[in-house]
Formats: C-alpha cells, sequence, structure tokens
C-alpha cells in the first residue's frame, strides 16, 4: 500500500492532526471534504489556547503587557499571511471573517464608491454563490449590468466569450482562480492581464487556490485577492482581503467603529490608515493569529509540494475511477489544470444517497449543488458528489473511497 | 442509517414511484422544495364528493431515493384517507412507513418534505394556515 506520496509525509501529517484518529459509524474516518472546511493541526488549536491561556487582551489599545503581547502576535501573523501571498506590504492585507465577507468589503467599500449607473461588472460561471450575489446586489443598488463569461463542455472560462466580454470595458472582473466544483485551474495571471489591458479593476477568489497551491499576488498582478482561514489548515471565522494600497485608500470603509479612526469629533471622523480602517471594533484576534500558524504549517510543507501531493492523488483517483462504470466526472480531465476536486455522479444515485451510504463507511464527501447553482443548472443536474483532498489524504483515503463507491454501486444495484 | 435500508425498499419506490404524475382535474395543488438540497416535490389531489376525504392523488417531484420513496408511498397511503388524518401525520408515521426508526438529522428533512407539501395543500383546501412544527 502507497501511503504517502513522493512530495508529503502524509503519515507524519495525519499525526499532526488529532481529529482524524476518530472513528465514524466505526470505521476509521477519511475526511475528503476539504473543499468545504479542513481540519486544523494540533499546532493551531495549540495557538488557540496558548492565546485565551497566556496573554488574551486587546488589541492596539492597552499599554499593559497582555496587550502589548497580543498585539505584537496578532501583527506578527498579519505578516505571515501576507508573506504567504506575497503581498508586497503586511498593511495590505486586512483580516476578515473569511472570502465572503472580503469579497462583501470589496463590494461595499470599492463599489459603492466607483461603480456607476451602466458600468458592466463580468464575473464567471463557475462562480461559487459568494462571488455572484455580491455583485447581483451592486448591479441592481447602481443600475449597473451583471455580465458572465460561459464555460466550455469540459468546464473552462470560454476565453473567446471572456474576450469579447472584455469589449464591454468592464468596470471590475471577479473570478475565482480555482472552481470549488469542477476544480478548473483558472490562469489567473493571464485572466487578469487582459482585465487590466481592457481597463479593469480585478478580484481573484483563492478561497480553493490558496490552500492548495502556491498563490502570489504579485505574480498575478490582481487588485483583490480573497481566501478563507478555514479551508487551510486555520480556525473558523477568520480569512483575508488583500487589496493594492491606492486601491484601499481611495475606498470608503466597510463597517463604522472603534480601531478604523484616526480621530472623532461630534462633527465627523477621519480614517485610520489601511489595514485598520477596514477593521472596525475588536477582531478576531485568537483565530487571527491561529490562522498566522496555519499558513506557518503549510510553508514549512511548502505549497509547491502540496500541489503537487494533491496531483499525485488526483492521478491516483482518476485511475482508479475510470474503472467504473456509469461513472461521470465534471470539470477538465488534465491533472495540470485541476485542483483536488473531484465532482462525480454514478448512475442514477442521487448525490445525497451517495453521501449518505459513504458515510456509513467513514467516508465525509460533500453532496448538493456546493453553493454554484447557477452552474448546476448549466450542467442540467440537481448536484453532484464532491470528493475533495488535502495535505492528510492518502492514496489509502482512495482505496477507502473507492470501496466505498463500490458498495453504493451495489446497493443501487448500477 | 444502514444501506440496508436502501436495499430493502427505498429503491423500488425510487425506480418506479406509484403514483407518479399529474392528476386533472384536481381539488388541491401544493408544492415545495427543500432548498438546502434542491429535492422538488407537488402533489395535486381529487377530494370526493363528501369534501371530506382524498379521493385520487399523485405527485411529480425530483430528489433523493428517500425523498422520491417517501412522497411515493405517502400517496399510497393517504389514497382515501378522511383529509383530518393529513392533519396527525407526524415524523414517526413516516419512518415507520419508510422502515426505519431514525433517519438521522441529515435526511429527516428528505423524508419530510412530502409530508410538509400534503399538510400544506389540505390544510389550505380546509381555509386553514399550515404552520410547520418548530423543533
Amino acid at each position: 500500500m502507497l501511503e504517502s506520496t513522493k512530495t508529503v509525509d502524509v503519515e507524519r501529517v495525519k499525526n499532526d492532526f488529532p481529529i482524524l484518529n476518530r472513528k465514524v459509524n466505526g470505521k476509521r474516518l477519511i475526511y475528503l471534504d476539504n473543499a468545504a472546511t479542513t481540519q486544523k493541526p494540533k499546532v493551531v488549536i495549540d495557538a488557540l489556547v496558548d492565546y485565551y491561556s497566556r496573554y488574551n487582551a486587546n488589541v492596539h489599545r492597552g499599554v499593559h503587557q497582555l496587550s502589548i503581547e497580543a498585539t505584537e502576535t496578532y501583527e506578527s501573523s498579519r505578516k505571515k499571511v501576507a508573506k504567504f501571498i506575497n503581498s508586497p506590504t503586511s498593511q495590505e492585507l486586512i483580516f476578515t471573517r473569511g472570502t465572503t465577507e472580503s469579497i462583501n468589503l470589496v463590494k461595499f467599500g470599492w463599489g459603492g464608491k466607483f461603480v456607476k449607473e451602466g458600468d458592466v461588472i463580468l464575473i464567471t460561471l463557475m462562480e461559487h454563490h459568494s462571488n455572484m450575489v455580491p455583485w447581483q446586489l451592486l448591479v441592481k443598488e447602481k443600475g449597473a449590468r451583471l455580465e458572465y463569461a460561459p464555460i466550455t463542455s469540459d468546464g473552462r472560462i470560454d476565453m473567446a466569450e471572456f474576450e469579447r466580454l472584455l469589449a464591454l470595458s468592464p468596470s471590475l472582473v471577479a473570478f475565482t482562480q480555482c472552481s470549488n466544483v469542477l476544480g478548473t485551474i483558472n490562469d489567473a495571471e493571464k485572466l487578469c492581464a487582459m482585465a487590466k489591458k481592457a481597463g479593469a479593476t480585478t478580484l481573484v477568489d483563492a478561497a480553493q487556490s490558496a490552500p492548495h497551491m502556491p498563490v502570489d499576488v504579485q505574480k498575478i498582478g490582481c487588485d483583490f485577492l480573497v481566501f478563507s482561514g478555514h479551508k487551510m489548515l486555520g480556525p473558523t471565522g477568520i480569512g483575508a482581503l488583500y487589496g493594492r494600497k491606492e486601491l484601499l485608500n481611495s475606498m470608503d470603509p466597510f463597517q463604522s467603529g472603534g480601531d478604523m479612526i484616526k480621530e472623532v469629533h461630534l462633527d465627523g471622523a477621519r480614517w485610520n490608515d489601511v489595514p485598520y480602517k477596514f477593521e472596525a471594533g475588536t477582531t478576531n484576534i485568537a483565530d487571527a493569529i491561529g490562522l498566522g500558524v496555519a499558513v506557518e504549517y503549510l510553508s514549512a510543507l511548502g505549497m509547491e509540494n502540496v500541489r503537487r501531493h494533491e496531483v499525485e492523488l488526483l492521478r491516483y483517483a482518476f485511475e482508479k475511477l475510470s474503472r467504473i462504470p456509469n461513472l461521470t466526472i465534471y470539470g477538465p480531465m488534465d491533472l495540470e489544470s485541476r485542483g483536488g476536486v473531484i465532482s462525480f455522479n454514478l448512475a442514477d444515485i442521487h448525490p445525497h444517497d451517495m453521501a449518505s451510504i459513504l458515510d456509513e463507511e467513514g467516508v465525509a464527501i460533500r453532496s448538493g449543488h456546493h453553493c454554484a447553482q447557477p452552474l448546476m443548472e448549466h450542467l442540467n443536474i440537481p448536484g453532484t458528489s464532491r470528493a475533495s483532498f488535502y495535505v492528510y489524504n492518502s492514496t489509502a483515503d482512495i482505496d477507502a473511497f473507492i470501496g466505498a463507491l463500490l458498495k453504493a454501486k451495489s446497493v443501487f444495484c448500477v | 442509517m444502514s444501506s440496508d435500508f436502501y436495499r430493502e425498499l427505498i429503491l423500488d419506490y425510487y425506480r418506479n414511484p406509484r403514483n407518479f404524475g399529474k392528476l386533472d382535474p384536481h381539488d388541491i395543488d401544493a408544492r415545495d422544495t427543500n432548498p438546502l438540497c434542491g429535492d422538488e416535490i407537488e402533489m395535486q389531489i381529487k377530494v370526493s364528493s363528501g369534501k371530506d376525504s382524498i379521493e385520487e392523488i399523485k405527485f411529480i417531484g425530483k430528489g433523493c431515493a428517500i425523498s422520491l420513496a417517501s412522497a411515493s408511498m405517502l400517496t399510497e397511503m393517504a389514497k382515501g384517507k378522511p383529509l383530518e388524518w393529513v392533519k396527525g401525520l407526524s415524523r414517526d408515521d413516516i419512518q415507520k412507513m419508510l422502515g426505519t426508526s431514525d433517519l438521522g438529522p441529515a435526511r429527516i428533512k428528505c423524508a419530510m418534505l412530502s409530508v410538509k407539501v400534503l399538510k400544506v395543500g389540505v390544510y389550505t383546501y380546509l381555509g386553514a394556515q399550515y404552520a410547520e412544527p418548530t423543533e
């Protein structure tokens, strides 16, 4: 049994994740729902306990020792996360609740100020609802128009159509770097260059890419990039927005209150500098610190290794899955343009029934529309089952997954 | 929930649903969806001449094996029953009908969608407001 890939020592990594020792329905837990959220290594869990048991205090205000320690650790976490995506400065890294809040921040602070009546916003058909609904609301508020770049039959952005839509001179082009359903890895660098040439501001949804591959905002050349901590070994409730400094400086604040102001008088207030202008109120200090530890853990593994590991798992899984008749896999089959996400349907087995039967075998997958209903409508299916991989998954996990799949096949007699 | 549950009863109803189709003319037409998974059930009912019982009932819909089998079995069970009988239908009745004692919180909603549709239809016909029970 090949337990580890050449790039990640899975046995060692697995030991870092306490939850992977638990049993589900009497079976070893095989966690393949990583595109929804990932498990947490002990170092991240310990960082939260350490903060609350040793130096819990509010940041940026107090002059007492605990506040100094909390502020230093919080700000050093910002530096770690900024470095992880190669942000030129850590001031351009704003802590948010996650991808959804980051996108809403841009919608409110940038869109609210700069999008005008008649403007075009261009997104793609493969977006998660979180990179779709905020723009639907914004165009409604502004009398602007939302255009969707269609996708090809193998689940890639239709580049001819994308180019045609760029001719409409959109004010914003927002797209996912990796589809949470199809696994498609979009060439963010190329798309941003094209969008920039058309005069657009760009937003990259890195919720499914930042956890799984090297992401470099300077190389991509985007204006905004957003991601969630919980999908990359970090705690829930924390994520980030990267934004180019000039843009962040020109934007309106998102939420208002304490910490985001420089001075307040009875007739008004002056905004604080970035990133604090966008971090109103007491922020999620503990989880921001946890995210810093998570990106350190990932950096120690090496993001290139993480990516190679998932490609190897994909290759192994595709090889096994290709032997199962009546199995449909959605998205590109070329490993280099695909993240470690496999959405599939087997004969007439409904995804929920599939997920229930797999759960009995201790295999956790996701089923449903994956917050991408327009994409499901386009594919003309009610939903898919989805297995998604991460650093602690081994080829043995894939064997267990395939075994459970064959059981579902036999239960449904297909 | 065990996969034997699928094997024994549900699959046959999933693949060959009884009372599947539209009913014309009908006195009751109700439809609902489960926004979480996109399951969709519509039921049509012809009420007896005495206006107090279910004479004919059919359904259409799409969804998982549990939601479709539940809808199909429910139409079989409801046929000929007094409208008042619908009001008393409980979660336990449905689990018993499906031949299981505990579907679990993740899947019970699939089974209960058709019950909700039936209740909304009958309550509306009776001129009453149906309030979904709180957990």
